[in-house]
């Protein structure tokens, strides 16, 4: 060893990286780790494969192969059998009836559509004003808006007939985003607000002023409460509160026998009515059908409900045993009892317990009793919630001197809340799910729609195109709900795991 | 409260019912009374005047006449001479069958589903997880309508299994899937029957003792007994030999063709068994979710630790990990189960007789006894679920951990 | 406001509920209720009249706490079967499967038949018509029975009615009529009168076509008169205008002319007159006297 240059010299640069041998990385490292890495687990993905191979192999030809246009069953089967096809889906039914699916007999706004669509026939008929506006008689009129709706298609009466309800969906979603999104400006949930009475007009329509002088006279009440109470205390406000809703909304002196200016909010409805009539056509909430109906029965039974479960959870945990007792009772009567037979003593018994005479609309009388099935549910994942709460957040809040409504409201219920998140999501997907039920009290569903449509000659022994696709929306609706709440509840999750 | 006598005594004022927190309680208690009073008095006034101008009045003296009508599913015998109040019994055991079958099959696919979620296997994670999405969030009437559907479209009639016809019995001509249900052969208990099922009693009191025993023995020697295969043994074994013993006491009446119908054999009907697996397989889903919360919510460590401890992996689940996920699942399923009683209710959409159909469907429309029959109604699923909380109630208590 | 049942499509309800609520006046809602709920919801008060087809019996009349103001429909419960079964008579019945509606009196006449005749059948309940006729069809039941008039309105609808037969056998009388509640005697008033007005204008020969030419001027014909509204003040004792039965008259026609227009014999319902041809003609339908 005298030199440097006896040491063996091997190479000056670097082998290049080679790709790790197969196996170890890459797909079938993924296949290996994944599908196949016992017998067992092997045996499972063969299992597996075959399942999904069988279901899907039977099923999309028999999806893709549908046929969309036919009139009937029959036609179906015969265009299916002159194609040659095994087996195809009878689309044609859904192409057909999609519309009175979703909106049940609501009805179109047939002026718009003829000026839009009809015109030249509407021209020929002497004009919008002799079709609509009292030259026709009921028989013309019928016979002119069937044909219009022979010549217009689905999509188009879709879109422009029934704008009403669809505008109000439109809005629903504007009207939840900032309840649902915190990173929207806070100055949308005024529209939150205000969106019930925008809905009650776009869907039952009526005079305008009826909404907007019920709004105002809400907005009323409350005002003259806060007013009030920063004067004469938060008691004093509540009262002032109550008498000023009397005078807008009843008649406080009707019961010594004393009718006139009040109750206000009818007197000034008349007054505006009649210097601006604007408004648009009424209909009468037994033409609500379809999805539509699940959806404003869902959407009023949730927003409903919340504040009211909480309170039975706040009356259940109460130290008043009164208050408690009739919670619990509450809860726990209607729990015991499906609700399908609420739904029948709402529809059919409710007369008996009303004072003789009474009435008042089955949609109203649905959405209270789901209303009020929903929030027994949600006060018991509610309770979770508290309960689930250390006592030191109690004590703590107590400790800083804040009274029950404060602590409940700063401290406690922000965290129950939190904690019963996916169960409250729970509950309203439940109660959507739920809105099928009151096909067994005669509103027109979507599933009563597919047995009235499966009872027709013409569609008589179709089943599974009509379930998939009703099933199909209900789905979308709810597989949204879950995943809004996988979001909120990621969101919201406070500790650092 | 003791720190009252700490202060000097104050005069009793009015106002302090409503700003003292001592007596403002005793008021919104007072108040809350009143009105709920003057509400139920309304009410009571209300039905009361309401059926007075109807001419009608409340009596269950209706139970007891002649109910007139047949009901095709009976677990107890019932002809049309019978009374409401046995056609009610009858629908309430209806209801009872179909709740019990279905939450054992429910527990039994929703336990499947919810392991199999968990499978470290992808593909069968997936497809688990399709399922259980698609099953809760489509309405349950939905499920209910397509099984029926199905089995009323999709299945031959009794008639197309005729000479010549398309259809066939399967299992060796014992059983028939048609649209009116399925026929499966009917056990006919003869003379000794009785024995046999005694000792299956036996047996299984026996097995109940032998793992009391393996146990205690465990504990004390430290040794283990195969109780598995014991188990087994008792359980087949002395049946068997009393079974051909007897001279097969029990036999199979087997399905047969008749006039319109197949005839002989047991006939699960076509709205029992759409009941039952919609009600299962829709129930399965959220017990999957139930049971892979509850095993998720076993923390890693405790695995870690009974494997540091040595035990093995099948002892570690059935030792460390099953008794804490239990302790989370248990409340729930109990839950599911109640929700499934109460929506076998939906058998409305199906035609079968279950208690709502009986007491509060015909029964009610043929007397006109709405108030009573709704009531009664109520009060039987009031009391099932109240039994069944109770007993979740009792459970609770016992597993929930102790704080201060 | 009066509120009716019934689908307004069905031939009988129309028959009656359009001149019903000609004559009223009154806005009135047609509430869709099924064979289970429709006594309930006419004894809550949360429906007026019932004006599908109720029949009436001894029960609902008395403990139901229901009148039944007139009779618009002598029927019978039958039975109807694929012709393919190759049965002829309800006594070749036994052990077949049958269709039926719940909450109806078919139910119980079911039972008392088979019972009476030995026979056995295992009965599959229906909620709905619609309901019925699809499982009859699938041949999830051999039988489907409910009354005559429905049977064959129901057969109109299949798609080959020819290979249904409705076998002879009548098991049951079936009066039917609009039902109202105990006590709301004014407004039973108005349905009673309202459906003899009907039958009593086929006897005078009183038609949708010259009800108003007859109306101008009294004719020599003083029930008619009366009835019409020329003579005397019937409708002023009803509550109602004294051109009520004009009106009636005036929306589809005398009862004959209903009769044939929805379910008659050039329909493709295909109903003969029989028991409801005019007492005159040897059938039940006798409609009071105006006076």
């Amino acid at each position: 060893m005298t030199s440097t240059s006896k040491v063996a010299f091997v190479r000056a640069t670097m082998l290049p990286e080679q790709a790790p041998p197969p196996g170890v990385a890459g797909p079938v490292k993924w296949l290996r780790e994944n599908l196949f890495s016992g017998w067992f687990n092997s045996l499972m993905t063969v299992l597996a494969i075959y399942i999904v191979w069988s279901v899907l192999s039977g099923m999309l030809p028999w999806a893709f192969n549908g046929i969309w246009d036919a009139g009937s069953l029959n036609e179906c089967r015969e265009i299916r059998d002159a194609r040659g096809l095994e087996s195809a889906a009878c689309w044609a039914v859904v192409n057909e009836r999609w519309l009175q699916m979703l909106f049940g007999f609501y009805p179109t706004d047939n002026p718009v559509l003829a000026r839009l669509f009809y015109a030249e026939e509407l021209a020929a008929a002497g004009g919008a004003e002799v079709v609509f506006g009292g030259g026709f008689n009921a028989t013309q009129q019928v016979e002119f808006i069937s044909a219009m709706k022979d010549d217009v298609s689905n999509a188009a009466i879709f879109v422009f007939g029934y704008w009403r309800p669809l505008a109000a969906l439109a809005l629903l979603v504007v009207a939840v985003a900032p309840v649902l999104y915190s990173n929207l400006p806070r100055s949308l949930l005024i529209f939150s607000l205000v969106y019930p009475f925008i809905a009650f007009f776009l869907l039952w329509g009526g005079s305008v002023w009826l909404p907007v002088l019920v709004a105002l006279g809400l907005l009323a009440t409350i005002m003259a409460g806060r007013y009030a109470s920063a004067f004469v205390g938060s008691l004093g406000g509540l009262i002032v509160s109550l008498a000023v809703f009397a005078i807008i909304f009843m008649n406080p002196l009707g019961a010594i026998g004393i009718d006139g200016l009040f109750p206000l909010l009818p007197q000034l409805r008349g007054a505006l009515d009649g210097a601006m009539p604007w408004g648009l056509p009424y209909t009468a909430s037994e033409n609500f059908g379809g999805f539509m109906l699940a959806i404003i029965i869902g959407t009023s039974g949730i927003v409903l409900s919340l504040p009211l479960g909480i309170a039975l959870a706040l009356g259940r945990q109460s130290s008043m045993p009164l208050i408690k007792w009739v919670c619990v009772s509450f809860i726990e009567v209607i729990r015991g009892v499906p609700l399908i037979v609420w739904l029948f003593t709402a529809s059919t018994l409710l007369n008996y317990f009303l004072p003789p005479g009474t009435t008042f609309d089955l949609l109203l009388r649905v959405i209270i009793m789901v209303t009020l099935f929903a929030s027994a549910y949600l006060a018991e994942v509610v309770r979770g919630g508290l309960a689930a709460l250390p006592k030191g957040q109690y004590e703590a809040a107590d400790s800083l001197g804040l009274d029950y409504w404060k602590s409940m409201r700063l401290i406690i219920l922000p965290q129950a809340l939190k904690i019963s998140i996916p169960g409250i999501v729970n509950t309203f997907i439940g109660l959507f799910k739920d809105t099928t039920l009151v096909v067994f009290i005669g509103l027109r569903d979507p599933l009563g729609l597919t047995n009235a449509i499966r009872a027709t000659s013409e569609w008589n022994g179709i089943y599974w195109e009509l379930y998939i696709f009703v099933g199909g929306l209900f789905f979308m609706f709810c597989f949204f709900m879950s995943r809004y709440s996988m979001y909120l509840e990621r969101r919201l999750r406070t500790d650092h795991r | 409260m003791a720190d009252i006598s700490d202060h000097p005594r104050e005069t009793f004022r009015i106002s302090m019912l409503l700003y003292d927190a001592r007596y403002r309680s005793l008021t919104i208690q007072v108040v809350a009374a009143m009105l709920i009073m003057l509400f139920l008095a309304q009410l009571v006034d209300n039905t009361v005047t309401n059926l007075a101008v109807l001419g009608k009045d409340i009596s269950f003296t209706f139970l007891w006449s002649t109910a007139g009508y047949d009901i095709n599913q009976q677990t107890i015998p019932f002809t049309s001479q019978d009374t409401h109040a046995r056609a009610a019994l009858v629908g309430i055991l209806n209801t009872l069958l179909v709740a019990v079958l279905g939450c054992i099959l429910a527990t039994v696919i929703g336990v499947f589903a919810g392991v199999l979620r968990l499978s470290k296997n992808w593909l069968v994670a997936r497809v688990m997880t399709f399922y259980v999405e698609c099953m809760r969030n489509t309405p349950l009437l939905i499920w209910i309508l397509i099984v029926f559907a199905v089995m009323t479209e999709a299945t031959p009639q009794p008639r197309d299994f005729r000479e010549g016809g398309t259809a066939a019995m399967i299992f060796g001509d014992s059983v028939a899937v048609t649209n009116r249900g399925v026929f499966i052969p009917n056990p006919i208990w003869a003379d000794g029957s009785g024995i046999v099922v005694a000792i299956l009693i036996l047996s299984i009191i026996g097995i109940f003792v032998l793992r009391y025993v393996a146990r205690k023995r465990q504990e004390d020697t430290g040794q283990q007994l195969p109780v598995l295969r014991l188990s087994l043994a008792m359980l087949i074994v002395p049946v068997t030999l009393a079974f051909f013993a007897l001279g097969r006491p029990i036999t199979l009446d087997y399905p047969v063709l008749g006039g319109f119908n197949f005839e002989g054999g047991l006939q699960v009907r076509n709205s029992f068994i759409a009941l039952w697996l919609a009600l299962s397989l829709y129930t399965s889903a959220f017990i999957a979710e139930i049971v892979r919360s509850g095993i998720l919510a076993v923390s890693k460590g405790q695995t870690e630790a009974a494997f540091a401890l040595g035990i093995q992996p099948n002892r570690t689940m059935q030792l460390i990990i099953l008794p804490q996920a239990l302790r989370v699942i248990i409340p729930p399923l109990i839950s599911q189960f109640l929700n499934l009683t109460k929506n076998s209710s939906l058998a409305l959409a199906v035609g079968y007789m279950d208690a709502r159909s009986t007491l509060g469907g015909i029964t009610v429309n043929q007397t006109g006894r709405e108030l009573e029959g709704i009531l009664l109604l109520g009060i039987f699923y009031l009391i099932t679920s109240l039994i069944i909380s109770s007993a979740m109630n009792f459970y609770n208590s016992g597993v929930k951990l102790k704080e201060r | 406001m009066r509120t009716a049942t019934g689908k307004v499509s069905t031939c009988r309800c129309a028959a009656l509920s359009q001149p019903l609520f000609w004559v009223t006046a009154k806005p009135c809602k047609f509430v869709p209720l099924t064979s289970q709920t429709r006594f309930t919801a006419l004894a809550a008060g949360e429906v007026d009249v019932l004006v599908r087809n109720s029949t009436w019996t001894f029960t609902r009349d008395t403990d139901l706490a229901l009148d039944f103001p007139a009779i618009n429909y002598y029927d019978g419960q039958g039975f109807m079967v694929p012709r393919a079964l190759g049965v002829s008579s309800a006594s070749e019945l036994d052990g077949a499967t049958v269709c039926i509606q719940t909450g109806t009196t078919t139910e119980l006449n079911l039972a008392d038949y088979f019972r009476a005749n030995g026979l056995s059948y295992e009965p599959v309940p229906v909620a709905t018509n619609a309901e019925g006729q699809q499982q009859y069809l699938a041949g999830a039941c051999d039988v489907y029975t409910t009354d005559i008039s429905g049977l064959a309105a129901t057969r109109a609808t299949f798609e080959a009615p020819g290979d249904h037969v409705i076998l002879p056998e009548v098991v049951s009388k079936e009066p039917l009529g609009p039902a109202v509640r105990h006590g709301d005697n004014a407004w039973g008033d108005i349905v009673r009168w309202t459906t003899h007005a009907l039958i009593a204008a086929e006897e005078y020969g009183l038609t949708k076509a010259n009800v108003a030419e007859l109306a101008a001027a009294p004719t020599d014909n003083p029930e008619v008169n009366r009835l019409l509204g020329t003579e005397g003040e019937l409708g002023a004792m009803l509550g109602l205008d004294a051109d009520w039965a004009v009106k009636v008259l005036s929306v589809s026609g005398n009862y004959g002319e209903i009769f044939e227009a929805n379910i008659g014999e050039s329909t493709a319902v295909g109903l003969a007159r029989g028991l409801n041809a005019q007492w005159t003609e040897g059938g039940l339908q006798y409609g009071g006297p105006f006076r």
